[in-house]
Parts: structure tokens; sequence; C-alpha cells
């Protein structure tokens, strides 16, 4: 009896100190990337003296003429416009897939669909970049006679890209919907659209969204994917079908020939640094909506 | 109370690991250590006779850098351990900046560039020696499908600051010119803009991280035009003279043709050891004379004329 307590309590003590040397060492690794990307990211306003509003707002990116100008609004521009666009295609046919694999068609939904999306998530992004490359831009280019490397091709990529996601994440939440609200709606005479638009969808509102917004946050921060499609000019678009640039591409076309130190560099880091607080304002609105999330 | 207490243990001891590594892998060993580094075979007993000058096979070398050099800094790398068994050339890509930086900081043996440590912001470029090693031509690319063989300096420089934007305007058919353009850091972009564009500003056109996609994109897109390195034209995409001048070695060599660049391997400090002698054996003339030219270089030996890191051209 008396060994076996001992045992028992150094395999907890064991135990423990593992689980928290583990989950110390993942607090430390966030804190030291955070106070990392801010210190190199915050030097462009410190030591280099760009105005954060000039870097924010103005159109012009130049960091080595005469004189610098550091002004990333297209790059922000240009990562909201391929994300919402991206979000805007994928979530209504993500959740509708859902609402197929869960509510419509079960079996062969479980059996073969489920299994088919989680493979798609599986896919390298750069492998999407691809295959945009190769059949999306020239299919554009023949289209509507332009360019073909456009905010449309980006959005398309990416869409393709987080449905996937949305679609997974949408068919866990819908499937959480208790079975009793449905019966219920079933049996007040509702027909099953009725259940489905009304009760179903309605419950699941908050794991949707979820699912939206988590996609949208892989569309934000993926670069290779987008920056094979989208032409990385930095201008303006006026349209669907010109090119644009963001934020991740800017940093991976810029970051192999300019110097640790130099304003540039640190302009880069700067645009890093906006990409983490945008992934961290996705998070928190999650975790926003993970409070509203349980059915009642 | 005592979760917490135990919380603050185990950060401090993580907090230690990691400051324990840290220190450790802090320390590179750069080119003047490794000679610590235990060498694979003895040194001095793989002598081989061809032309190589005194190797000791303990130091590894690595060349960091320009993408537009790497291929030939590692076919030579390659001829170069093949004649000298045991010595180890590292050729990595990363940037003409990376190459700078990274010699710069030790972290490198040699530092591949396609411009001047001196036209680099933040590069101690008195602390770098320079080895030109060959020179590179770099042209206007069209697609076939332009029916245009020649512009003159003040049409390049209209359709690329963005004032000409058909093809018509310079004697072609009525397309639309589409710009495609490198990063702003990238050499080929400096090279082009200094000595094609005469330092006038480039319009906004679609931008590529590579010359291989540049070229893909000329290629398949009517009406596009950009710049390569002439070790990247082949028939997909044509080259244009300038001012009726066409970029060949010969017009290279005397600067008749003017748009072009030393490509350079930086060492920090005076070449040493293997470094020194895989230097050399690039600028021997068995490297010179086959292996750049077979890939689309021009040799640093053929040059009739000198240029300085302000682009001032001398007779040689």
């Amino acid at each position: 009896m008396l060994t076996r307590s001992k045992r028992q309590f150094t395999e907890n003590i064991t135990g423990k100190t593992v689980a928290m040397v583990c989950a110390g060492l993942l607090v430390i690794v966030v804190l030291s990337i955070t106070y990392f990307i801010a210190s190199k990211g915050l030097s462009t306003f410190f030591v280099n003296g760009v105005s954060i509003s000039e870097f924010l707002t103005q159109l012009k990116w130049d960091p080595e003429g005469e004189p610098a100008r550091y002004g990333v609004f297209p790059f922000i521009l240009g990562s909201f416009l391929v994300t919402a666009l991206a979000a805007l295609i994928a979530a209504p046919l993500g959740i509708g897939a859902a609402i197929f694999m869960t509510e419509i068609f079960p079996g062969f939904g479980k059996k073969v669909l489920k299994p088919v999306i989680e493979l798609l998530v599986g896919i390298p992004s750069v492998v999407y970049g691809y295959v945009g490359l190769t059949l999306l831009v020239p299919f554009i280019r023949e289209q509507f006679d332009v360019l073909g490397f456009s905010l449309l091709a980006g959005g398309l990529v990416l869409a393709l890209m987080i449905l996937p996601t949305i679609t997974s994440v949408a068919t866990d939440a819908i499937e959480a919907v208790p079975q009793d609200l449905r019966n219920a709606s079933l049996a007040l005479g509702a027909t099953r659209w009725q259940t489905i638009w009304n009760v179903v969808l309605h419950s699941s509102l908050p794991g949707c969204l979820t699912a939206v917004v988590l996609g949208m946050a892989r569309a934000f921060g993926e670069a290779l994917a987008v920056q094979m499609v989208i032409g990385n000019t930095t201008k303006l678009p006026g349209s669907l079908l010109d090119p644009i640039s963001t934020l991740t591409s800017g940093i991976t076309l810029n970051m192999g020939n300019t110097i640790q130190g130099t304003p540039y560099n640190n302009a880069l880091w700067s645009m890093a640094l906006l990409l983490l607080v945008m992934s961290f304002v996705f998070i928190m609105i999650l975790r926003l909506l993970g409070r509203k999330r349980v059915v009642k | 109370m005592k979760k917490l207490s135990k919380m603050f243990m185990a950060l401090t001891f993580v907090g230690a690991l990691l400051a324990g590594c840290g220190s450790n892998s802090a320390a590179p060993a750069p080119a003047g250590q490794s000679t610590e580094q235990p060498s694979t075979p003895a040194p001095d007993a793989n002598q081989n006779n061809s032309g190589s000058t005194q190797t000791n096979s303990g130091e590894p070398v690595t060349a960091v850098g320009s993408t537009a050099l790497q291929p030939l800094v590692e076919q030579t790398a390659k001829d170069f351990m093949a004649k000298n068994q045991g010595v180890q050339i590292q050729v990595q890509g990363g940037g003409s900046g990376t190459g700078l930086s990274q010699v710069a900081s030790g972290a490198a043996t040699i530092g591949n560039s396609d411009i001047f440590a001196e036209e680099k912001q933040g590069i101690p470029a008195g602390e770098l020696v320079d080895h030109k090693v060959a020179v590179v031509g770099m042209a206007a690319a069209v697609s076939p499908k332009v029916k245009v063989d020649n512009l003159t300096k003040q049409q390049l420089i209209d359709i690329f600051t963005g004032k000409i934007t058909n093809w018509k305007e310079v004697g072609g058919d009525d397309m639309k010119i589409t710009l495609v353009n490198r990063p702003k850091s990238s050499g080929t972009r400096a090279t082009f803009h200094k000595f094609a564009l005469d330092g006038k500003e480039e319009a906004e056109g679609i931008t590529e991280d590579s010359s291989g996609t540049v070229r893909k994109i000329i290629s398949e897109t009517p009406g596009a035009i950009g710049y390569l390195a002439l070790s990247y034209f082949n028939d997909s995409v044509k080259a244009l003279k300038l001012d009726g001048v066409e970029a060949t070695p010969e017009n290279i060599a005397t600067n008749k043709y003017p748009v072009w660049a030393y490509e350079h391997m930086y060492t920090k400090g005076e070449a040493t050891g293997n470094a020194k002698a895989f230097l050399e054996f690039i600028l021997s003339d068995e490297v010179q004379k086959k292996t750049v030219t077979e890939l689309g270089f021009l040799p640093i030996t053929d040059m009739k004329v000198e240029r300085d890191a302000e682009g001032k051209v001398t007779q040689k």
C-alpha cells in the first residue's frame, strides 16, 4: 500500500512538472516572439522617426527613395480586401456544405464528404498558389482581357483555401445543435427548410461565425499562395481585376534584400507587427464568439 | 498561492534552460574559429595535382546571397570540391542583402551580391573585401509577340515611368504595355534603374520576386515588358536592343551596352584558407573561360572597362 501510493505520488509530481514546463515554455515563446516583433517593428517609429499616421495612411511606399516614404496603406487595404472577398465567397459555400452534410444527406456527408474536406485542409498553401498561377490567372486574363494577376484571383485562391476550414468547423457547430430542438420545430409543423433556417442555423450562428472568422484569420496571414497570383502592385486597386499587394506579400518580396537594422528592414518588421496585432484581434473576436456559443 | 509559486519556479527553470541554449548557439563558429571543429579527412593528404593552391580541408566555407549568382557559385563549388576532397563549400541563396549582412556579421564566409556593398545602406563596406568574379548583362525583355526590337533610352524610360502605355507609340502593334518589376530592394532592379532608366522612378507595375516568375509572366502576357539578366533569357522571351545596341558580350565588355553589373563575392577582411583558394579557383582561366560563359555570365577577365561603386567608367 505504502509503496504504491509513494509511486503514485512521484508519478504525480513528474507529470505535473512536465506539463508545467511545457506550459511555461509556450508562455515564454509567445511572450518573446511578441516582444521581439514589437521591439523591431516599433523602432520604425521611435528610432527612424517615421510617424505612425504616415505609416498607416499614406499611399506611397518607397523606403529607399529620396526622401524615403513609408506609406503602407495600399498593403493594408490589399490584405483586408482579399480577406473580405475570400470570406464573402467561402462563407456561404462552406456553411451550405456543412448544412448539406449534417441535415440533408448525413450518411453520405459523414462517410464521404467529411474525410474529403479534411484532406483539403491539409493541402499546402503553395500548392493552391501554384494552381492559381497556372489555371486561374490565365483564365481571368482570357475572360476579361486583363492582366490576370488581380484581387479577384487572390480572393478566389484564398476562398478555396479557407473553404475546408469553414466547412469543417461549421459542421461541428451544426452537429452540436441538440436533436430535441429539431424535433420540437418539426412537431410544431415547421417544414424541414424552416427548421434548418430558423432553428438549426439560428442556434448554431456563433459557431458558424467562429468558422468564418477562423477562415479569415488564415486568409489574412497567408503569404505564398496570395503573392503568386495578386501581382504585388503597391497602388490602390480600381476594380476587382486590378493587381494589388498585401502585407504578407510586401514582407516576403523584400526581406531577402534588405539589411537588418536599416529603416527599410524595420518597416518590414512594422508590417509584421501589424499582422500580429490583426491576428490578436481575430483571436479576440473568436473568444467573444465562444462565450455566446452555448446553446440553451 | 502555492500553485502560483510553483508556476514561477517552472518559469524560471525554463528561462534558465533557454538562456543556456541561447548562449551556446549564439556564436555559430565563424570562419576563424572553425579550425576547432573536427575535420573529416586529414589535411594535406588529399592535395590534388590540378592547379589547386594550398588548401586545408578543415574549414567549411559558406557562400550566401544573390540568387542571380547562385548557379555559378554552385557549379564552381561542385567542381572545386571534386578537385579538393574533404573541402566543404556550402552555397545558399537568400538575396544580395542577406549575403552582405551575413558576411558583415561573420555568419557566412563569403557574401554574394549583385551590387556594391557601398550601395547598400547599413553595410560596413570598409570592412569587406570585394572580389568581382563575373559580369552579367541585363536587358529589357518582352514576349516574342511584341513586334518591336529596338527602343531608344528615352522610349524605355517613358515606358517604365508610365508615359508610354501602348506599343503602337513606339512602332509596334496596338497593344497595351504591362510593366513587370522586381521588388524595390532587388539587385537586378537597382542595376536596371541606374543604367537603363538613368535613375528615373518606375511606375507601379506588377512585382515578382524571382527572375524565373518574371520570365514566365512576360512570355505568357501579351504586351508585357520587364528586365532580366542575360543568363535568364531563352526562346520564350525576347531581349530588346537599347539605342540600336544589342546586349552582346562584346558590347558589354566595351561598355557600348551600358546595362550590366558586377557579380561580387565579398569576404570580411582578406580571404584566407579555403575561401581564398575557392575565390582563386573562380578567377582561374579554367572557370572563367568555361563555366562562367556557359551559365550566361561574362568572364571578368574579358572586360575592357572598369566601373566603380558610383558608376564611373574607366578604360582598363
